[in-house]
């Protein structure tokens, strides 16, 4: 076996010895990252910007502008503007990444190309895939994404979707029902639909105080979960009712048409429905060939590679790694991991153990933040949670408002940190 | 020829690089001593019931007795209202000896003296509780790599690029510009506050959790190394 000094050793040597193909005047190596969110655009940055110009970064991604589903609930609460929640990929071009703004269409990993919607097919020696979730169809009987989320919005990825479920809160008439469909295991974001709670709660409170909010939820147990029931029961007194599997939470249909959702056969007429459905990588990593039968992505737990393809490696919600949540903080850290080994194995450069780290902010009332985190560290079967802490219930309001705060400072650091 | 060097690096950095978490222990191991040691008296998985002791789903993270519907000994309960929850620790110390750590509880063990064979038993039983990936607060899957023993990173001590790497992971929170907007500037620093105030945390002087759990993986020299690259930036 190596040691760790020769393994450095050699790897500097080799990546002497890798320079030579730019001096006869060989292309550059090609890395292509599809979806510029919170891992593909931590990639493409961290890519561009260690390689100090030895490798072309290319990002393609379908929406021009990033709305970013963290602090989108903060949004629907009213704490924060929607353009706030919205990046443009400048600087990430500035900084020496080439932007596409288009869909990937088809991935051809035995030719090593990648094919957009407008016609473009680009070459890769590497290829990155991050395009975040999709919906399964079935999930909510009785609702699909693409008939069904103009009447009851998802508003799991964010934009025109959580904006429109913000008017339909807004317009819900005095003493009126809002309902949720929360989503089974795994989904992005553990404690999100529990935040969102929360903060339709507040406008709630302060808008239409007899109205009632109704979770409807598959599962018996959920993050934070002892932090937001005192929460609620503190700021909200009565207005929140959670329905588990015990009592229907797992046997519910709705039928948008109506406006009803019926849970274990009993009929409730609301006024705005919420349908989180059931989740899958997004839909290019399964044309990609890199997803199993569980829907999602597995990965090497050391570097994020997949286990499908030595030239692809697969970041954020799309990737099944182990034990960390599917969150943005998360894919921004395994981006980094990522970018470090793709570069080891194009230029050479030095690779480093693996660290994995995450944490997850949620609001529940004005100056009332929790927090949930955990350290991760690869084992050879998956990413492992290694420590984590969670916030106490009965904490004090100064404490409380100090981890809103540090969400603030968070949001900040990580958007700087993923488009410059 | 150009494609083949890549290869020869990817071979290379990827056969040296991990650094493997080390398991809780081994999980099948632990399911056959389960159905031997344990079994005649407590259910795990689907369906899992209470019999002569409770059912053992989601025991780690759970307080001690606090199944309802199942009928504890007094010691216990006490145990329970005193605020015991059962972690690895725990867990491992009421299985070595349940008298030593429940006096009077009515669990009829010997006990288990191996501790290998105790950390199989610990692998198996956390895959019936809760899964991190849900429930990122869970109790952890793996003991953490000890970062002062680690051979593998006291050999790249004082690297810069490796301070470069490590300080990635502080930038999610901390910004590079120094920018400070709600969580505090860490750029130009003198480097011996910086080595202080991370020390502090690790050693859990300093309260705040996540960085405490920041600091808890890092060695002296890794703590050396980020010192170094962070008093290099400018604001
Ligand atoms: C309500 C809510 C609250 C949340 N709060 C938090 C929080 O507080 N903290 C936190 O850490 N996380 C939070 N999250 C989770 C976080 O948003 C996601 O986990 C994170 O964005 C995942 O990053 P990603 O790179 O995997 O995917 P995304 O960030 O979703 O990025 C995927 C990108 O790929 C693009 N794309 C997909 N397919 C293609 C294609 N074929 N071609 C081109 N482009 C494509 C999409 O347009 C998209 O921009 C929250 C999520 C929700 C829904
Ligand atoms: C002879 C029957 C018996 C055997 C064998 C036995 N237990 Fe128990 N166990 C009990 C009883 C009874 C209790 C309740 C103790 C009390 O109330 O004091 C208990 C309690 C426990 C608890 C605490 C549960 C809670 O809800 O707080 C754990 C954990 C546990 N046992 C694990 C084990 C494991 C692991 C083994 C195998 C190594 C084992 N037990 C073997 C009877 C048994
Ligand atoms: C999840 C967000 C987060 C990450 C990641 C993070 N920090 Fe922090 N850091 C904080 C917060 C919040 C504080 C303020 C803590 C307090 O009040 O004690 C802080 C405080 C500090 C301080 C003390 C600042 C002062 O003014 O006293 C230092 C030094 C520091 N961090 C270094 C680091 C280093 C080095 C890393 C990477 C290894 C890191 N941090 C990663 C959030 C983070």
């Amino acid at each position: 076996m190596l040691t760790r000094r020769i393994f450095l050793g050699t790897g500097m040597a080799a990546g002497a010895f890798l320079t030579a193909p730019t001096v006869w005047g060989q292309a550059k190596p090609k890395v292509v990252v599809i979806g510029g969110g919170a891992g593909g655009a931590t990639a493409a940055r961290y890519l561009a910007k260690d390689s100090d110009g030895a490798l072309e970064v290319t990002l393609v991604e379908a929406n021009p502008i990033y709305t970013t589903c963290f602090f989108s609930n903060l949004y629907l609460g009213g704490f924060y503007d929607f353009e706030n929640l919205q990046h443009g990929y400048d600087k990430l071009a500035g900084g020496g990444v080439t932007v596409i703004n288009d869909m990937a269409t088809a991935v051809d990993r035995a030719a090593r190309t990648v094919t957009l919607a407008g016609g473009t097919v680009l070459p890769y020696d590497r290829l990155v895939l991050s395009p975040g979730i999709d919906f399964k169809d079935g999930s909510v009987p009785g609702w699909s994404a693409d008939t069904h989320a103009e009447i009851m919005p998802h508003a799991y990825k964010a934009g025109p979707q959580t904006q429109l479920l913000k008017a339909q809160i807004e317009a819900m008439p005095q003493g009126g029902t809002f309902a949720m469909v929360a989503p089974p295991n795994p989904y992005r974001c553990p404690p999100g639909p529990y935040e969102r709670i929360s903060m339709v709660a507040h406008v709630l409170k302060e808008k239409n105080p007899t109205a009632k909010i109704l979770v409807l939820d598959p599962k018996d147990k959920y993050s934070k979960q002892a932090l937001f029931e005192e929460g609620w029961q503190r700021h909200y007194g009565t207005m929140v009712e959670w329905v588990g599997p015990d009592f229907g939470g797992n046997a519910v249909e709705v039928r948008p048409d109506t406006m009803e959702v019926v849970i274990d056969g009993d009929v409730t007429k609301v006024d705005v429905c919420n349908v989180i459905p059931g989740q899958m990588a997004g839909k290019i990593a399964a044309i990609a060939g890199v997803t199993d039968d569980s829907g999602w992505a597995p990965v090497d737990p050391a570097s994020m590679k997949s286990k499908m393809d030595e030239n692809t490696w697969v970041l954020g919600d799309s990737s099944a790694q182990g034990d960390m949540p599917k969150s943005g903080f998360s894919a921004n850290s395994q981006a980094k991991v990522a970018a470090m080994a793709i570069r080891g194995e194009l230029t050479g450069s030095k690779t480093f153990p693996a660290k994995y780290s995450n944490t997850c902010w949620s609001l529940i009332a004005p100056e009332d933040g929790v927090k949930v985190g955990a350290s991760y560290e690869p084992t050879p079967e998956k990413i492992a949670s290694v420590e984590s802490f969670i916030s106490a219930t009965g904490e004090d309001a100064a404490l409380r408002k100090a981890t809103y705060e540090e969400s603030l400072g968070w949001y900040a650091g990580i958007t700087a940190d993923m488009f410059g | 020829m150009a494609s083949l060097l890549p290869r020869i690096a990817a071979v290379l950095c990827l056969s040296g690089a991990p650094l493997w978490a080390e398991d809780i222990g081994d999980a099948e191991r632990g399911a056959t001593l389960f159905a031997q040691q344990c079994k005649a008296c407590h259910q795990i998985g689907e369906g899992a019931v209470n019999r002569v002791g409770p059912q053992l789903n989601g025991i780690f993270g759970r307080k001690a007795s606090s199944l309802e519907g199942f009928n504890y000994s007094r010691p216990m309960a006490r145990m329970g209202a005193d605020g015991l929850v059962w972690t690895l620790e725990t867990l491992d110390a009421y299985i070595e000896n349940p008298k030593a750590l429940v006096s009077g509880t009515r669990m009829n063990y010997r006990g288990m003296k191996d501790p290998q064979a105790r950390a199989a038993l610990m692998a198996f039983l956390r895959d019936w509780s809760d899964r991190p990936q849900d429930i990122p607060e869970s109790e952890p899957t793996a003991l953490k790599t000890d970062p002062d023993l680690s051979a593998a990173t006291l050999s790249i001590q004082g690297d810069p690029e490796y301070g470069e790497y490590l300080a990635s992971e502080c930038q999610t929170c901390h910004q590079t510009d120094g920018s400070d907007q709600g969580i505090p500037s860490i750029t130009s620093w003198p480097a011996e506050d910086f080595v202080v105030a991370m020390h502090a945390y690790k050693q859990k002087l300093r309260p705040h959790p996540v960085m405490q759990m920041m600091a808890s993986r890092l060695n002296d020299e890794e703590i050396a190394a980020l010192a170094a690259y962070f008093a290099t930036l400018e604001e």
